[in-house]
């Protein structure tokens, strides 16, 4: 974990408001594991707090790392003109990521929640075979984007808010429907898709491993601005949460409160 | 060049210290900075027993700043001084302990608990505008602080800084209420309450509706309420309020601050406040200061 000066390596679009950034970092990309992220820094002066954007992608090989995200703000969107050959000011890797377990496995991912279940897919293909793991990606309409990435990999479902591409409802609809198979399940996503992938863990009676957000601060675990609520006293916290950028972003479903 | 500075017969190495509750107990921080280049490091607020805290979300940004509710979370002063303590005391840096509570009674058990361990001063927290009993509501009337200030004093074995509130009509009276009831120093300023509202969900931005507003926007707020406190007491004053850079700390030593904090930076660069204690020895060394201490209370009347 460091603060650095990395450069922007490639940029794509990959669908209205989605960028797909590049960039060269040997140290982070090394150490870099799924459901970790990066904390991007803004240039304008007037934004003093990163962003906290999860990893999607790393070549170690090449010192390269990959972050897609979504402009949803003045922040993302200055992030979103960043050009190759521009520097970006990243604190990172930040959180703890996923443990990657024995089993088959069931990736679902939902909106902005999607780009880190690549990363996790590629790494979990070092152990499982393509009939041995799942993907199941939750869009808003037909604007997809990494679906295609994910083949090489796993067997990909698709469901759309609006039905416009695959199931017509949420991705539990399509894990339901599909009647996939799983003894892991790996998810992350806006916070109703959480609760639903946790309730339906939970009775199935399959561990599942969740991927939180809340707005952060420091992103190292001092400032207690992301906490979530926990089952249980907190070793370091002393009370019933965790931190989320330094203790999550990924807790077993059973360790947490979704509110 | 002579960086050092003292407070109540405590001497820090520089003037630059950590603001309370940006820094935790250091223990993340010393990953990516050096604790032994810091003047001191104030820990977050500590009770006599753990605080969940208040509902999520707790930050938003705001113009050049941010604001927070953090609700004062804390491990409770066992925790503290079994883990917390001892990590800090490893670097050598003066640590100092910022203390928080309910109620009168509160605040002098963590005081007391404190009276045997390893701490240099304490600060003690009037001020926070983010829980609903205790903090500002000790902060804001000029009796009840010197009432706090003198039954602390009572029982502290360290020397004592009084954080007071902006979010008073005149600072001066809590500065000298302060000082009345004791306090060996005071600091200030902790953050000014504020608010933010989405408008397109048309909810409050924090789960708390208001919070503390900290960054460079309230700077020159903190420089003014400085310049006034540091003049109304003959108590050393801790300055803080939106230091970014070694300028920022500098002027707020030229408004009367004996010593700075450096907070809200923390987040937008983790090596802030080493680089501000570097800053200033590079701008004393080039203006031909042989102590640093010359900068106090200088600027031209």
């Amino acid at each position: 974990m460091k603060k650095t000066n990395v450069i922007v390596t490639g940029k794509s679009y990959l669908a209205p408001g989605i960028i797909s950034l590049w960039i060269k970092e040997e140290e982070m990309a090394k150490e870099a594991k799924p459901g970790q992220f990066l904390s991007i820094y803004c240039r304008d002066k007037s934004r003093l707090l990163p962003r906290p954007i999860s990893i999607c992608d790393v070549d170690p090989e090449n010192g390269v790392l990959r972050v897609v995200f979504r402009i949803a703000g003045a922040g993302t969107e200055e992030l979103s003109k960043a050009a190759i050959g521009d520097l970006l000011s990243v604190l990172g890797p930040l959180g703890n990521g996923y443990d990657l377990r024995e089993g088959c496995a069931l990736l679902i991912g939902g909106g902005i929640g999607i780009p880190p279940m690549l990363f996790l897919a590629k790494e979990l293909s070092k152990e499982l075979t393509k009939e041995q793991m799942t993907v199941v990606l939750g869009y808003r309409d037909q604007n997809l984007f990494l679906a295609k990435e994910f083949e090489a990999f796993a067997e990909v479902v698709i469901a759309t808010d609006d039905g416009s591409v695959g199931i017509h409802g949420t991705v539990i609809d399509a894990v339901v429907s599909n009647e996939i198979f799983a003894e892991q399940v790996y998810a992350c996503g806006p916070t109703p898709m959480l609760r639903g992938v946790k309730t339906f863990a939970e009775k199935a009676k399959i561990p599942a491993q969740i991927s939180l957000e809340e707005h952060m601060a420091c992103g190292i675990g001092a400032c207690l601005a992301c906490v979530c609520q926990s089952n249980e006293v907190d070793t370091h916290t002393n009370v019933k949460n965790k931190r989320i950028c330094k203790d999550g972003p990924v807790f077993d479903s059973e360790e947490v409160i979704l509110a | 060049m002579n960086m050092k500075v003292t407070i109540a017969g405590v001497e820090l190495k520089n003037p630059v210290m950590t603001a309370s509750g940006t820094f935790g107990s250091g223990a993340e921080y010393a990953q990516l900075t050096d604790l032994n280049k810091l003047g001191a490091v104030v820990t977050k607020g500590v009770a006599n027993v753990p605080w969940p805290g208040n509902a999520t979300p707790r930050i938003a940004e705001t113009y050049g700043g941010m604001l927070n509710a953090i609700g004062l979370q804390n491990p409770g002063i066992d925790l503290f001084v079994k883990r917390d303590l001892p990590f800090l005391r490893q670097f050598d840096t003066k640590v100092i302990v910022n203390v928080c509570g309910h109620t009168t009674e509160e605040y002098l058990e963590v005081v007391e608990r404190l009276a045997g361990e390893p701490a240099d001063l304490l600060e003690i927290n009037i001020s926070c505008p983010n829980v609903k009993e205790g903090g500002i509501a000790f902060g804001q009337d000029p009796k009840a602080v010197e009432a706090i200030t003198r039954e602390v004093k009572r029982v502290a074995k360290q020397p004592i800084i009084m954080k007071l509130s902006p979010n008073v009509t005149d600072i001066t009276v809590m500065a000298k209420a302060a000082e009345a009831g004791g306090a060996d120093a005071i600091s200030l300023i902790n953050t000014l309450t504020g608010m933010k509202i989405d408008i397109h969900k048309r909810s409050f931005a924090l789960a708390n509706k208001t919070g503390g507003l900290s960054g460079p926007a309230i700077k020159p707020i903190a420089v003014r309420m400085v310049y006034q406190a540091s003049h109304a007491v003959q108590i050393p004053v801790i300055g803080m309020g939106g230091i970014m850079t070694w300028e920022d700390a500098c002027e707020f030593m030229l408004a009367g601050a004996t010593a700075v904090s450096v907070g809200t930076a923390n987040f937008v660069n983790p090596n802030a406040a080493v680089e501000i204690a570097e800053g200033l020895e590079q701008y004393a060394k080039e203006l031909g200061i042989s102590e640093i201490r010359e900068l106090i209370g200088a600027v031209k009347e």
